[in-house]
Parts: C-alpha cells; sequence; structure tokens
C-alpha cells in the first residue's frame, strides 16, 4: 500500500494550532495573566413577618456572591491585603475556561469533524432539551395545571404569592389536562387513535387564529400600505425634483408589487408586456434576496464577533473594551504589579 | 494569470474562513485596544425608534419585551440596553416581559448593567419590573389584549402583580404607552404585530429591533404598523449613536440632571454604550473581504467559462 503524501496545508494548520497555544501560554505568564472571575461577599438581611416569634418577626440573613471586575479585586487588595470581601470565584473561572474551550471546539468544525466538536455539539443538544424540561416543568406545569386544579397546595408549598384561580381557569385547565392524557395515549397502541382528537384540537385552533391574524396585519393591512398616491407633493412647487424625489418609493413600491404579482401570474405566456413585467418582477425579487442575504451575512459576523470579542477579552485578556482590568491607569493586560 | 486562477479554482474552503477570522478578529483587535468606533449616519428606521420614545410624555409606561436569548445577544442586547437607558433617561417607566425562556435573565442583565448601575434611585416595581419569562407564545399576546396581570400573575422574582404600583392603571397591553420589543425569531416582532398591534386597531404604537435575518421580512410593516425598527447590529448602532449625541449635547443638561442620570452630560460616553457601534469594525472587515470573495468568484467563473468556449471552439 503506498502512503498518501502529507498535504503542506496540514502543517500549516498545525503551526496556526501551535500558535493559539503559544499566545495562551504567553497569556498566563504575561502581565497579570488571564480568564479569571471575581466575586465580592455581599451580607444581606431582612426582617420578616414571623407569627410563631414574640415579636411577630424575624431576621433572615444569608450571604450573596455577587460578581466584580478583576480591577476591583486588585484595587481591594491594595488598600488592605489580608482582606476577604472580594475573592477569587472559582465556579465562574472555570466556567470561563469551559466557555472558550467550548467556543473553540466548536470552531474547530471549520477545519473538519472532530471528537471535540462532537462533544461540544452533544453537550448543547443536552442542556437545551434539559433546560426545556425544567421550563417545561416549572414555568407550565406547576404554575399554571396545579397552579389552578390543585392552588392550595401549590401555594402551600411552591408558589406562595400565586393568585387564586378563577372557574374559568380551572375549567380549563381540566380540559387541557384531558386533552393531554388523550395525547400521551399515542404511547399505548391499542387505544392510540384517540390521540388524534387532541391533534385536531390543536390543528383548529392554530388555524383559525393564525388565519384572522395574517389576514388582518399582513393581507388587509399591507394593501392597504400599498394604496397610497403616486405623487407626493413636496414644498417648493408640484414639478420639482424635491416632488420626484418623494414620489420615487410610492412608485417604485407599486411597480414592484404588480410586476411580482405578474411574474407569479402563470395564466398568461410572459411575452411581451406581460413578459418585460416579469422580467422586472425578477430584478425585484433578485434585489430582495440580495438584501436577506446581506441582511443575514451581517447577523452571522455579529454573532462570530460576539464570540471572538468574548475570547481576546474575557479569556486571554487581549483586549479591555469595557475598561474592566485598569488599576490606577495602568492595564492588567501589560501588568500592574498585582496580586491575583 | 493560469496559475493565479488555478489556484483560485482549487483554493481549499479553510482557507476562507482563516481570512473571515483575521477579517474579524483584526479589527476587534485594534478597536478594542484604541477604543475608537466608526461614525455612524442614522437611517430613517432607526431615528423613528429614538423619536417615539423621545415623543412620548415623561413618566409613560412602556413595555419591553425582551424576545431573544444569548444565542442572538451579539446583535440584540445592544438594542435592549439602548431602548432601556433611553426610557431611563427620558422618565418612562418599564415594565420588561418576555416569550423566550432565557430572556428573564436577558432582562436582569440589562437592569444590572444600565438601571441600577447608572439610574441607582429608581426603584424595582415602582419605576421598572421584570415580570420575566411567560409561557404560550402568541397565547400570551391574545391574553394581555384584554387582561394583562393574568397573563403575569407575579414578577420574575415571585412577588405577585395584582398590587404592583408600577402597574396600576394598567389592564390591558394597549394601556402602554409604547411596546418595545427586540427580536430574535418566533415568538417575536411579527407575531406582535400580527396579534397585537393590528388587534389594537394601531392604537398601540410600537417599535421593534430584530435581527438581520428577521429584517427584510419586518420592513413592509415600517413605518405602518411599526413605528420604528431597528435592523441588525447596523441598527442597533445607529440607535446608540443617536443616543450617546443626545447624551452629549449640552443643551439636554437639564433633562439629565432631572432623570437622575449618574455622570450627567459628557462628551466621554461609557464603553459599555458603544457596544453595537465597536461590533461595526468586525462588520466592515468582514463586508470587505466578501465583496473580495464575490468578486474573485466571478472572475473564477468567467475565466472558466471563456476556457470552456474556447475548448468548444
Amino acid at each position: 500500500m503506498s502512503k498518501e503524501p502529507r498535504s503542506p496545508a496540514i502543517l500549516v494548520w498545525a503551526m496556526i494550532v501551535l500558535a493559539v497555544a503559544a499566545v495562551v501560554g504567553l497569556r498566563i505568564g504575561l502581565g497579570d495573566g488571564m480568564a479569571r472571575a471575581y466575586a465580592e461577599r455581599v451580607e444581606m438581611r431582612v426582617t420578616v413577618q414571623d407569627v410563631a416569634s414574640p415579636s411577630g418577626e424575624r431576621v433572615v440573613e444569608w450571604v450573596e456572591w455577587k460578581s466584580v471586575s478583576p480591577a476591583e479585586f486588585s484595587r481591594a487588595v491594595r488598600e488592605s491585603p489580608s482582606q476577604d470581601r472580594v475573592q477569587l470565584n472559582p465556579a465562574n473561572t472555570v466556567g470561563l475556561w469551559v466557555a472558550a474551550l467550548l467556543t473553540l471546539a466548536i470552531f474547530s468544525f471549520l477545519y473538519r469533524d472532530n471528537p471535540a466538536y462532537r462533544l461540544a455539539e452533544a453537550i448543547i443538544i443536552g442542556v437545551s432539551a434539559a433546560y426545556w424540561g425544567v421550563i417545561g416543568v416549572w414555568d407550565s406545569i406547576v404554575p399554571k395545571l396545579f397552579g389552578a386544579l390543585a392552588h392550595g397546595w401549590t401555594t402551600a408549598h411552591i408558589l406562595p404569592n400565586l393568585p387564586a384561580p378563577t372557574t374559568q381557569s380551572q375549567i380549563g385547565m381540566g380540559i387541557a389536562l384531558a386533552l393531554g392524557i388523550l395525547l400521551l395515549l399515542r404511547l399505548v397502541p391499542a387505544v392510540g387513535g384517540i390521540s388524534v382528537w387532541t391533534m385536531a384540537f390543536i390543528v383548529g385552533i392554530t388555524a383559525g387564529a393564525k388565519i384572522i391574524s395574517h389576514v388582518e396585519s399582513d393581507l388587509l393591512a399591507q394593501t392597504v400600505a400599498t394604496m397610497q398616491p403616486l405623487v407626493q407633493p413636496a414644498d417648493g412647487g408640484f414639478w420639482t425634483g424635491a416632488t420626484l424625489w418623494a414620489s420615487l418609493p410610492s412608485v417604485l413600491v407599486v411597480v414592484g408589487v404588480l410586476c411580482c404579482l405578474t411574474y407569479f401570474f402563470f395564466s398568461v405566456e410572459h411575452k411581451g408586456v406581460v413578459g418585460s413585467a416579469a422580467r422586472i418582477g425578477i430584478m425585484y425579487l433578485m434585489i430582495t434576496f440580495g438584501a436577506a442575504f446581506g441582511f443575514t451575512v451581517m447577523g452571522r459576523v455579529a454573532l462570530l464577533s460576539q464570540r471572538v470579542e468574548f475570547l481576546l477579552d474575557d479569556w486571554l485578556w487581549l483586549i479591555d473594551p469595557l475598561e474592566r482590568r485598569i488599576v490606577d491607569g495602568v492595564s492588567m493586560i501589560v501588568g500592574t504589579g498585582g496580586v491575583w | 494569470m493560469e496559475g493565479v486562477l488555478g489556484i483560485l479554482e482549487r483554493l481549499d474552503r479553510r482557507w476562507v474562513f482563516l481570512a473571515m477570522a483575521l477579517a474579524v478578529a483584526g479589527p476587534i483587535l485594534v478597536m478594542g485596544i484604541t477604543r475608537k468606533t466608526l461614525p455612524e449616519t442614522p437611517t430613517d428606521a432607526s431615528r423613528a425608534v429614538f423619536q417615539v420614545v423621545q415623543s412620548l410624555p415623561r413618566g409613560s409606561t412602556v413595555l419591553l419585551s425582551f424576545d431573544f436569548d444569548p444565542g442572538s445577544a451579539g446583535e440584540l442586547e445592544p438594542m435592549g440596553v439602548s431602548m432601556a437607558r433611553q426610557c431611563a433617561l427620558r422618565g418612562h417607566k418599564m415594565v420588561f416581559i418576555s416569550l423566550w425562556p432565557l430572556g428573564g435573565q436577558m432582562i436582569d442583565q440589562t437592569i444590572k448593567k444600565v438601571l441600577r448601575a447608572d439610574f441607582p434611585h429608581l426603584q424595582d416595581g415602582v419605576d421598572y419590573v421584570n415580570l420575566g419569562f411567560q409561557t404560550g407564545n402568541e397565547q400570551v399576546m391574545r391574553v394581555v389584549l384584554t387582561d394583562f396581570k393574568r397573563a403575569f400573575p407575579t414578577t420574575k422574582a415571585g412577588r405577585a402583580t395584582a398590587d404592583l404600583p408600577i402597574l396600576s392603571g394598567i389592564e390591558r397591553v394597549g394601556d402602554f404607552a409604547l411596546l418595545a420589543q427586540v427580536s430574535a425569531g418566533y415568538p417575536g416582532s411579527k407575531e406582535w404585530v400580527q396579534y397585537v398591534v393590528s388587534a389594537s386597531g394601531g392604537k398601540l404604537p410600537m417599535v421593534s429591533g430584530c435581527t438581520g435575518v428577521q429584517t427584510p421580512q419586518l420592513y413592509p410593516y415600517f413605518p405602518g404598523q411599526l413605528r420604528g425598527l431597528l435592523g441588525a447590529i447596523k441598527g442597533a448602532a445607529e440607535y446608540e449613536s443617536l443616543i450617546n449625541a443626545w447624551v452629549s449635547d449640552p443643551a439636554n443638561a437639564a433633562e439629565m440632571a432631572s432623570a437622575g442620570a449618574d455622570g450627567g452630560v459628557s462628551a466621554v460616553i461609557p464603553p459599555k454604550y458603544l457596544e453595537a457601534q465597536r461590533r461595526m469594525g468586525p462588520q466592515l472587515g468582514a463586508h470587505l473581504l466578501m465583496v473580495v470573495l464575490i468578486l474573485l468568484g466571478n472572475v473564477v467563473y468567467l475565466a472558466q467559462r471563456r476556457s470552456q468556449r474556447r475548448a468548444a471552439a
């Protein structure tokens, strides 16, 4: 078996990976280091009513940890080296590193599919599914279903401030519970067909609600918006450049609508005047698709730049646009001589 | 020339990815170090958002719906921050809601970043409140049309909304002076227009900030059903620059003082209010690269077609 020649591109990419590793290594060693999160201890104290207490009230105390910038930690240490009010936050620091490594793992797919990318992908899917599950229970089932059908138990054990349900909402939730059980019967093959009732209810309600709103907001309102005077008189007279300029958008809208509709009208052959109008319609559609593509690119680049900003700012501490790491006018990027 | 075209024809796509990474990272590094931003010329749609919020009487109650999550925060968070900041500067009361599960946390971040940091005199429950996420998508919109507090019985912190001072006089969504919404997809601006603005007969003014993907779909609603529209990070940068210009204008010093804004009128804008404008740098780099790549792609295509015609002849 002949061995495939090694591509020079692989060497280049290996050098890029090494360069990134070198930057991380240098940043850990130079200046005030990189990628650390700090928190400030805040003592909380409130007085609450307590019928069991002789005074009728009770003091509740607890500690909260508030995220602070590295500069605040550095300042606190300078003021009092033995202070423990502002401390390194190990959990958030680990979170910062995990976020950075997962970001790089996702970006690694651009080179080729690999185990690091698949691990990151699996974590995202798992976390999303779990989060949706938790949201479903705590934002839907508990406050809405339990809150309506078992209000006393819910307020006693879970949500003390939940308002009492109305009879209407209790009946509604009873019907929703019954429909939900019918839908779950899909898992029992012998009686699974009955779940169609719930499906029919969902489809019917959705279609009914959407048809009305679409007709009102997209068909009627947009048709009205198209029916505007072609000539928009501007100051200084009728036959002026200002009037022509002000009228141009209305003319373009009306021409565009008519030509695009003509393009989608297939009962007449696209020849002559109809063909010309259809071609103008195609141009309008192409401009629309171009604008959509341009906006999509802008959106994706914005998301990419946010992740790159995160890597360069929060993780590597190479830039500091929010001025969170400046102590007495000196940037922690170059080193303030502080303790960390 | 054949050599160059040959290289372009066989170019590994990963070089394009690397070029894009450099085009984005370069401006971020430069702007991060120099703290400079590019100048912005606001469009009519962005200017309209600013004007609508400015034109409301002081103390109006504004409903802010943050329908996005961290996945689109790069584009949308600066819009939310700017909306909250302008409302606070104008002395409006702010009721925050979300129809996206993680929207409640995005609201918390905005409150911490803007209201607690620069407007510490504002009180939770009196001047602003976070009602958090509510499940149900369009059903929530239909409920708020008739009974706002039924859709949001408690705040995010669990306090009942029935006797909340900020919601006194608010029975339904039409009682708000303005609906300011930030949208990442479904449910978002389109649904708010379809189910709430249309149903209110145009009485509830709405402004929206949305992702780039949604912008072309929402432009037909402007300026009729949507009074103002911030399209993608460009719209966010324009809106941010309008507020920064207003804040820097000495003529607005009295109003700033009455709003209790910490710092008052200043030519130096805090860096947290320049986030969208900073992100226009990588946009410039990435778009220039895209233009060059499209041109190169067309050159290669035309050269290929020419050589095929020659071969056929």
